[in-house]
């Protein structure tokens, strides 16, 4: 028995909901990939062409602080929806995503993906929908990391 | 592309002048500033420009002259305690000898500034190596637009001149916009990375020169601000910071793909700069 | 077209009298630590007379050659730079005054006789012309004094590529030397066919005793021994848009292969004609009154190299790789408008791994990013 990329859509939480027309939408942009380990799913700056549902494995946002190296900002795992920088302008990534370990994701093509939420609105809501509970749980995170709360009392 | 002999038509500096310690003042817990009477009574520089400040025997750094271009009589440079080297010029008092090369490198753009508004965005101790240029841009305010100035800190303790900058926002002349990263309540100002100031600030975008130094990453996300809101890449000019050791284009340490920041640099346009600063560990 | 002139092993040998009686500090080839390196030298006994050097990346050994030639091998460990650029040089004192302190020039420099400056090793004096001349007094004050005796190879090892690089085997036209010669078996003897470079040069050959003008025969051997050394050279460089190839593969995954390969263990740099950084050292004596700043070879494979406050800009051996390979082969073309590599072959030679920047090239080109080969980000699955 094979399994569709609809099906596969359909069984991650990220997309859970979503009516059988919409994840035929996305499934018709979508492409299964995979990244070897220690390479960069995508670099800083670059032009935000996709973005990635991660399936297997893990992968380190990073950016690079000359003189300190890259410096991880966050993991992300299998599950996670990996980029959304080529939801706004200018378009483009804004750190680099290195594969930490194999890596099974699907892509997502972003002009296809941009266009069609344009197009069909209820999907793209219902697309937007789901990128706004992720960007607003990792902000959280984010400030909550910036608050160093391990760190000594002063 | 200039070659170095045109740039330096005669031999370069290798020995330092001796200059003597006028004073030295805390700007911050591990930053001071050091006044310097020049041996000849007068040390032209440029806005931008740096010297490579040498400690009898201990070793040498390039530090930014911090100064007024308008008063040669004093060399003036503020210096962060981060090595050897400039925790022994920590160390100096008044009427010690220090010795001096240089001054080295390209100016911050004034000249093509003329006619246009002015941005300037400072990030922690960057703001040093901008105030020679601010203090050049306020005595000849009337040649400017709009002249914007923007600094963000990592606390309210750590803002450097802080009496200058409640002086200059004091002006009517001039828009000073400051904001720190992290905060307790007993700051009224902004708190938010310096970059997010560049929406803000008031200045025609396609009519400024923008000149911005800080970490390299402030600078990577300050020169992308500005570009979103329209200002030309050429328009932005950043002061790369790299490991400067002869000042005259001949050890090499300092190189930033083909480029030699003690001499090509360190003020570049961004648009020199933008492809080179994505790539890791040029 | 200067005269060429031909000489027998004593007329080679009155050059150097001459040069040793002008002065000159005399120094050339001489077989050191089973290698062939530069060292001063009092006569022509004192070369690799009869030797030779069998080389592959990674490796070289001497042998014995079956003839007596004084130039029967190719480039070893050592360049010129030793005596211009020298490895370790007090380019100032400090004394301690009354008044804070004042500095001294250091002594003045010797003047050098480079004796068996192959092609290849002229046109690296030249590309370090290029860098220090403008500005720096130490290198200048070495180099205007230094008498340059260049010798054409015969015959090429196996990592030489000069013919790639345009620099060899033998002399070139725009070449700044003071006399050039080859060696070459005239008639069952060997026979120096030599010729001046510059007026000083011209002085010095004048007052060799023996010296005949060569024949049209002696020329045409000089022409073919020159063709069959051109010949004699296997290993090439395709240098066609080398700047841009480099510069469009910064980010290429390629260089994490390399860099896995490289110890960063700066012998290439060390052995390299023309790698020109260098670094300072200031020290001081006990008491305190007198200091001194030392310059000495640096490398842009150390971790140090790259240092600002903070770290190392370049941590990994890749992304220092990859600073030597595009300094060398594209942003020197920015800095001085010449290639930084001559084809000498040291830097394969003298690799502990045997990397071969040739090969390198060649496997870049393979993965050229500009044609949609570079290692590839997602992988699409089956």
């Amino acid at each position: 028995m094979t399994t569709t990329l609809d099906q596969v859509l359909g069984a991650q939480a990220f997309f859970a909901g979503l009516d059988d027309e919409h994840l035929a939408t996305l499934a018709s942009v979508a492409e299964p990939v995979s990244v070897a380990i220690g390479r960069k799913v995508f670099h800083e700056g670059d032009v935000a062409d996709a973005c990635y549902l991660l399936l297997e494995g893990d992968v380190a946002l990073e950016m690079d602080i000359p003189g300190r190296g890259p410096h991880v900002l966050q993991t992300l795992h299998a599950g996670d929806m990996l980029g959304w920088s080529w939801l706004v302008s200018p378009f483009r990534y804004a750190y680099d995503a290195q594969a930490l370990t194999e890596v099974k994701a699907i892509r997502f093509d972003a002009v296809a993906l941009r266009s069609a939420k344009d197009t069909d609105k209820v999907f793209g809501y219902e697309l937007m929908q789901r990128f706004a509970e992720v960007l607003v749980r990792r902000m959280q995170a984010a400030r909550l990391q910036l608050l160093d709360v391990y760190g000594n009392a002063h | 592309m200039a070659t170095l002999t045109e740039l330096t038509p005669k031999l370069a500096p290798m020995e330092p002048v001796p200059f003597v310690v006028r004073s030295i003042r805390d700007e911050l817990s591990d930053t001071f500033t050091l006044e310097l009477d020049p041996p000849d009574g007068v040390f032209e520089f440029l806005p931008g420009q740096f010297t490579m400040l040498y400690v009898f025997g201990i070793g040498e750094v390039p530090i930014s002259v911090s100064g007024d271009p308008a008063q040669p009589s004093t060399l003036v440079q503020t210096i962060r305690g981060v090595g050897a080297v400039t925790y022994a010029l920590r160390q100096v008092r008044p009427g010690d000898v220090v010795g001096v090369r240089g001054p080295f490198g390209t100016e911050w753009p004034l000249a093509e500034a003329d006619g246009h508004d002015i941005v300037f965005v400072a990030g922690g101790i960057g703001l040093a190596p901008l105030r020679p240029a601010i203090y050049s841009v306020l005595a000849n305010r009337q040649r400017y637009g709009k002249v914007v100035l923007l600094y963000g800190a990592r606390s309210p303790s750590d803002m450097l001149f802080t009496q200058e900058l409640l002086e200059w926002g004091g002006r009517y002349d001039v828009d000073v916009l400051i904001t720190v990263d992290n905060a307790d309540r007993q700051w009224r100002g902004a708190v938010g990375v310096v970059t997010k100031l560049v929406r803000r600030a008031p200045f025609d975008p396609h009519d400024t020169v923008a000149m911005v130094c800080g970490p390299e990453v402030m600078m990577r996300f300050s020169a992308q601000e500005l570009e979103g809101r329209g200002v030309p890449q050429h328009r932005i000019h950043l002061s790369m910071e790299r490991n400067m050791k002869c000042g005259i284009g001949l050890c090499g340490h300092c190189q930033f793909g083909g480029r030699f920041v003690c001499w090509q640099g360190p003020v570049f346009s961004y648009d020199e700069l933008a492809p080179l600063l994505l790539v890791k560990e040029v | 077209m200067p005269e060429t002139l031909v000489l027998d092993r004593s007329g080679l040998a009155s050059i150097l009298s001459e040069l040793r009686a002008r002065d000159y500090l005399l120094v050339g080839p001489t077989i050191q630590q089973e290698a062939i390196g530069y060292g001063p030298i009092d006569s022509l006994d004192d070369l690799p007379q009869g030797w030779t050097n069998v080389q592959s990346p990674g490796a070289s050994h001497l042998e014995r050659r079956d003839d007596e030639r004084l130039f029967g091998y190719v480039v070893g460990p050592h360049s010129w730079k030793k005596y211009l650029m020298p490895n370790e040089v007090v380019i100032w004192r400090g004394e301690r005054t009354d008044t804070g302190f004042e500095t001294v020039p250091p002594e003045p420099a010797p003047a050098y006789a480079l004796f068996g400056v192959r092609p290849c090793e002229v046109a690296a004096i030249a590309v370090q012309d290029a860098v220090f001349m403008p500005t720096d007094r130490v290198y200048r004050e070495r180099r205007e004094a230094a008498f340059i005796v260049a010798v054409n190879c015969t015959q090429a090892g196996a990592n030489c590529f000069c013919t790639s690089m345009g620099t060899g085997p033998a002399v070139g036209e725009d070449a700044v030397f003071d006399i050039a010669f080859t060696e070459v078996d005239r008639n069952g003897t060997l026979a120096y066919l030599v010729e001046a470079g510059s007026d000083d040069g011209a002085a010095v050959l004048q007052t060799v005793v023996g010296a005949e003008p060569a024949s049209d025969a002696d020329l045409a051997m000089l022409e073919s021994v020159l063709q069959e050394a051109a010949a004699s050279v296997t290993k090439t460089m395709d240098t066609d848009g080398i700047h841009d190839l480099m510069l469009a593969n910064l980010r290429n995954g390629y260089w994490e292969d390399v860099g896995g390969r490289c110890l960063a263990c700066t012998n290439c740099t060390m052995v390299c004609p023309t790698c020109f950084c260098n670094t300072v050292e200031d020290t001081m004596t006990l008491d305190g009154t007198t200091a001194e700043r030392t310059r000495k070879w640096d490398s842009c494979f150390s971790i140090d190299f790259s240092y600002i406050h903070g770290g190392p800009l370049r941590m990994t051996p890749e992304a220092r790789y990859r600073q030597w390979l595009t300094h060398k082969l594209a942003t020197w073309f920015d800095q001085y408008g010449t290639s930084g590599c001559v084809g000498c072959g040291r830097c394969i030679t003298w690799c502990p791994v045997g990397i071969d920047l040739t090969a390198e090239v060649a496997a870049l080109r393979r993965v050229d990013a500009r044609q949609g080969l570079s290692v590839p980000l997602p992988e699409v699955m089956a």
